[in-house]
């Protein structure tokens, strides 16, 4: 069952020398437990891509159909819900909540999207190997640890689409292969729809399917 | 070349540039302006007392405030070196002035520089000189005057010969000026004064310009801490690029100097701007501060600001020293800093934790200093040293305070963006903290400020009330028309009181003696703080005196005590009354008594106990011909003293709304350069699911949150200011005490000001992240960090 749909997406951006076309008719889809990675150089659009399908961004054409709904259709306040409890999102950068605990992070969006499940948040904790550092901060963790906790709160609210953008850009290639397997793993336990960046060969080729993006469209 | 990098940076962060340069140009402003309004006021006071005589000049003086002019031509005839002077009180239609007749001739320097380019001529004749500013009060002198700025404002100068006529006092002079020694031994009946108004005046409004001072000095430290937090963060931000020009070559001598010199050029801008700006704000508050001077202490300030030189050159001396202070620690880090160090991850919570540490034990040693001072002090500086210990301990209490309530409200939050609010709020405190800190001391000083006057203010009405309860006052032209108007009118209405009073130094102090009637208008109602029993019988039966409180709280005379009156020696003491607004001291004997002690003194006044007001007013004016203006009655006389006193704190009103904008300044400041840095802490939160809508509200209540937890601070801080204020800071100043009371109103009505000082500084940032589109938070996922 397809949970994520990009039809026909263009995007571009304005800049000194006019309309710099970024994307130029991005078709995709997900299906639930199906995991694709999306490669292609840099600059080649992959983040505008992600932030699209996240409604983070609005396309200048095309459909982006989230668990059946049109996200460029909604409203600000209609894709922020969406966002709330239908998607997931991990970025290379963290991106925790710096004043909130860890476990208060892991749970946060569950919560937000109102499906908080303390047994199932404890479990998540202990298979991200978190147990012990709920009530650290995130500057007082490692960059593994840190983007555990992230792929953790996003997957507490049990999405229907996670969107990972070089999850594991930032760390050392064997913290980065652990934590993928983790995130491969849990999703697929989930049946998530998982769309993710990276530059590495190796782990797109543990993954489901390749779409490789270049001149701003699909190979 | 190494310049033109390091400023590159301020044209990409203009606000940044702006912040910076605001905050020393406000700085420098509100320095140098008050320097300017105290420069211009104690200039007003020089001149006062250079037209009476050179710094110090003693002079002579009967117990009864006049003596005979024959003692003048007496004394010269013997040689002593002595000036005869006029000096009396006149009404000229609503303005009293001060009436100073001098005898060219004999009179000293300070004065003749007055009467330098007149006309002495037509000074023999009648004319008379004023400050330019008294002359355009008056409009239509009844004599010819001429303009002269060496002549207090308030103040006519004439001829003696002209003051006699003019009032009434004809063969009689107040004093004579010692040009040279003083005779040995002192000629009979006189005595010697030494106090020359300027430096009394001097005196008597210290406080008020320290109180000047005190602000332009808190003011100048909250607009560095603009300027410090401005630097330190296009420090911060520069870190790379002078790591980058270090390892291209550049010296770590001329990197430093190249950011002095930067530093520099922007006090010099800033400096600048400064000057003109604090010079227009002095121009602004000057008529404020002169009405305020002249209402509480008769302080003779012209309304209009001159320039000087060396005032400019010190404001800007102000913005470089500023400049330098705020800066030091840029300078003194990047001398300090290793060329290829990587940023060092700072542990925020155990960083802050040691800074609250410092500040709460900062905090309790100054509160120390404070209580000690406030058991052990004594004096005006005492009094002023305790208040600025005080509200510095409270300043400093207020993050940690803040801190504790915030963690409070996030253990007992249930909703995760709730929670998320609070902590959040926590966390960002540290940043926030030196603009909270100026918020907090803006609204204890508006709060302490308000309360005084406001309690001053009500006493005073009820004071009022008490003092003035004849239905009306008319003031007979000379000694004559005084005796055949109480003649005329006496069998018309209930009573009549006459005034009548001799201008008196008492316990070493400037003053007057005044005669009261034994009558009912004066038991029933004349307030009295302190009195021995059966006060009015036996002041009626010449047991003794009352004194004024400032008498009583300078000298620390009571009931029990006893006074040194002009002519009478030592007289206990029966009652102590308060007399808001007179600088001057005073005492109160009974009539008959004082009519024995000074003889042939003038009535100037009688104040007049009727049924019917409208009639003896009608009376008055058809059957005996007095003129109009001869007459005040009661809502007249209240709502004038009633005036004097709104006029005499309208400086204060403006300082508050001074303090209140510098607060919010700074908080515009400190909200605009952290937005940049919120913008990482807020990305993470619209990823999951949050509005910018929802966000941007979010940034706006906790604005509000914490303007209104720093107000529930700044409260208690007030009422202390208020009560040092009223307990030790008036009764040193001013001689007078006056109760405390509360008025919970003013306090909302400052709590909606210090809610929208807060809006309005939090909804710029507030406004471009909601209007944003969330292109500046893409941009946090996006790019590398
Ligand atoms: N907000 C923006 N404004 C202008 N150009 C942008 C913006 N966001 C991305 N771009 C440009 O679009 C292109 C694609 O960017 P991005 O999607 O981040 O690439 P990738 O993630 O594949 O490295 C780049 O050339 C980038 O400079
Ligand atoms: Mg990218």
């Amino acid at each position: 069952m397809t949970r994520l749909a990009l039809e026909d997406i263009r995007k571009s951006f304005a800049s000194a020398e006019g309309a710099v076309p970024v994307l130029q008719g991005v078709s995709l889809a997900v299906d639930g437990g199906e995991v694709v990675a999306l490669t292609g150089e840099s600059g080649s659009g992959k983040s505008t891509l992600l932030h699209i399908a996240a409604g983070l961004e609005a396309p200048d054409a095309g459909r982006v159909l989230v668990a059946g709904q049109d996200m460029a259709s909604l409203p600000d306040a209609g894709r922020a819900r969406l966002r709330r409890g239908t998607v997931g999102l991990v970025f290379q950068q963290f991106n925790l909540v710096p004043s909130l605990s860890v476990g208060a992070n892991l749970a946060f969006q569950a919560r937000l999207a109102g499906v908080h499940d303390p047994a199932f948040c404890a479990d998540l904790a202990a298979r991200l190997g978190l147990t012990e550092y709920l009530r650290r901060y995130p500057e007082q963790l490692s960059g593994g640890q840190q983007q555990r906790v992230a792929i953790g709160r996003a997957l507490a609210a049990k999405p229907k689409v996670l969107l990972a953008d070089e999850p594991t850009g930032n760390l050392d290639e064997a913290t980065g292969d652990a934590v993928f397997v983790l995130m491969l793993e849990l999703a697929r336990a989930q049946g998530t729809a998982l769309l993710l960046v990276t530059h590495s060969a190796r782990l797109a080729g543990q993954c489901d399917r390749n779409l490789h993006l270049r001149a701003g469209r699909l190979a | 070349m190494t310049l033109a990098a390091l400023l590159s940076h301020w044209m990409r962060n203009k606000v940044q540039l702006a912040m910076l340069l605001a905050g020393l140009m406000l700085a420098t402003a509100l320095w140098s302006g008050v320097q300017a309004l105290n420069a211009q006021a104690r200039g007003a006071y020089a001149t006062a007392a250079a037209l009476m005589s050179e710094d110090g000049a003693a002079s002579l003086v009967a117990p009864s405030g006049q003596m005979d002019q024959a003692v003048f031509a007496q004394l010269r005839g013997q040689g002593v070196l002595v000036s005869p002077v006029v000096e009396g009180r006149l009404r000229l239609g609503d303005t009293r002035l001060t009436l100073l007749g001098i005898e060219p001739l004999t009179a000293p320097q300070g004065t003749a520089a007055a009467l330098a380019d007149g006309d002495l001529q037509a000074f023999f004749a009648g004319a008379g000189f004023a400050h330019p500013e008294t002359l355009a009060d008056l409009g239509d002198p009844p004599l010819p005057l001429s303009p002269s700025s060496a002549v207090p404002v308030g103040t006519l100068l004439v001829d003696i010969g002209t003051a006699q006529r003019l009032l009434g006092m004809e063969g009689q002079i107040s004093r004579l000026l010692l040009t040279g020694p003083a005779p040995r031994p002192l000629p009979e009946g006189l005595q010697l004064a030494q106090a020359s108004e300027g430096a009394e005046l001097a005196g008597l409004t210290d406080s008020f310009h320290l109180n000047l001072t005190a602000f332009g000095a808190l003011a100048f430290a909250v607009g560095l801490f603009i300027v410090h937090s401005a630097v330190g963060l296009a420090f911060e931000q520069r870190r790379g690029l002078f790591r980058t020009l270090r390892s291209l070559g550049v010296p770590l001598r001329a990197l430093t100097l190249a950011l002095a010199l930067e530093l520099a050029l922007m006090a010099l801008v800033a400096g600048l701007a400064g000057l003109a700006l604090g010079y227009v704000l002095a121009a602004a508050l000057l008529p404020d501060v002169a009405a305020t001077l002249r209402g509480l202490y008769g302080a003779p300030v012209p309304g209009s600001l001159q320039f000087s030189p060396a005032w400019a050159l010190a404001g800007l001396g102000m913005a470089f020293a500023g400049a330098a202070l705020a800066g030091a620690q840029a300078l003194w880090r990047l001398w300090h800093m290793p060329v290829l160090a990587p940023a060092q991850p700072r542990a925020w919570a155990m960083a802050t934790g040691r800074a609250m540490r410092w500040q709460v034990a900062g905090a309790l040693g100054l509160g120390g200093l404070a209580v000690a001072l406030a058991l052990l002090g004594d004096g005006l500086f005492a009094g002023f040293a305790l208040l600025a210990a005080a509200l510095l301990a409270a300043a400093l209490l207020t993050p940690p305070l803040l801190a504790l309530g915030l963690r409070g409200a996030s253990r007992l939050a249930q909703a995760p963006v709730v929670q998320w609010f609070w902590a959040d709020s926590r966390q960002n405190l540290p940043r926030l903290s030196l603009a909270l800190m100026a918020l907090m001391l803006a609204l204890a000083a508006n709060i302490g400020v308000g309360t005084m006057v406001a309690s001053f203010r009500a006493t005073f009405i009820d004071w009022l009330d008490q003092r003035l309860v004849a239905e009306m006052t008319i003031t007979p032209r000379d000694a004559a028309e005084a005796q055949t108007l109480e003649a005329f009118i006496a069998p018309r209405v209930q009573a009549v009181l006459p005034l009548r009073r001799v201008d008196a130094t008492l316990v070493g102090q400037p003053g007057a003696v005044y005669a009261m009637r034994d009558h009912a208008t004066f038991r029933d109602n004349w307030p009295l703080i302190a009195q021995v029993p059966n006060v009015w019988d036996r002041l009626a039966t010449e047991e003794g005196a009352l004194i004024n409180e400032q008498l009583a709280r300078r000298a620390g005379l009571w009931p029990g005590d006893s006074i040194a009156l002009p002519g009478a020696g030592d007289v206990p003491i029966l009652g102590v009354y308060p007399d808001y607004g007179n600088p001057l001291t005073q005492a109160i004997v009974t009539e008959s008594w004082f009519d024995r002690l000074f003889p042939g003194t003038p009535t100037r006044q009688l104040a007049i106990r009727t049924d019917n007001p409208a009639g003896t007013r009608a009376a008055l004016l058809d059957e005996f011909g007095l003129s109009a203006q001869a007459i005040t009655d009661q809502a007249q006389a209240k709502q004038l003293s009633l005036a004097i006193f709104e006029r005499t704190f309208l400086i204060t009103g403006a300082l508050n709304v001074l303090t209140l904008s510098v607060a919010a300044l700074a908080l515009f400041a400190t909200l605009v350069t952290l937005s940049g840095l919120r913008l990482v802490q807020l990305a993470p939160l619209w990823a999951m699911g949050l509005t910018l809508r929802q966000l941007a509200g979010l940034e706006l209540a906790r604005a509000l949150m914490l303007a209104g937890l720093t107000m529930v601070l700044a409260l208690p801080v007030g009422l202390m200011l208020a009560q040092v204020l009223l307990a030790v800071i008036n009764v040193q100043a001013f001689g007078w005490r006056l109760p405390l009371q509360v008025f919970p109103a003013d306090w909302a009505q400052l709590a909606l000001w210090a809610g929208l000082a807060m809006l309005a500084a939090a909804a710029w940032p507030a406004w471009r992240l909601w209007r944003g589109g969330g292109g500046p938070l893409l941009r946090v996922f996006a790019y590398e960090r």
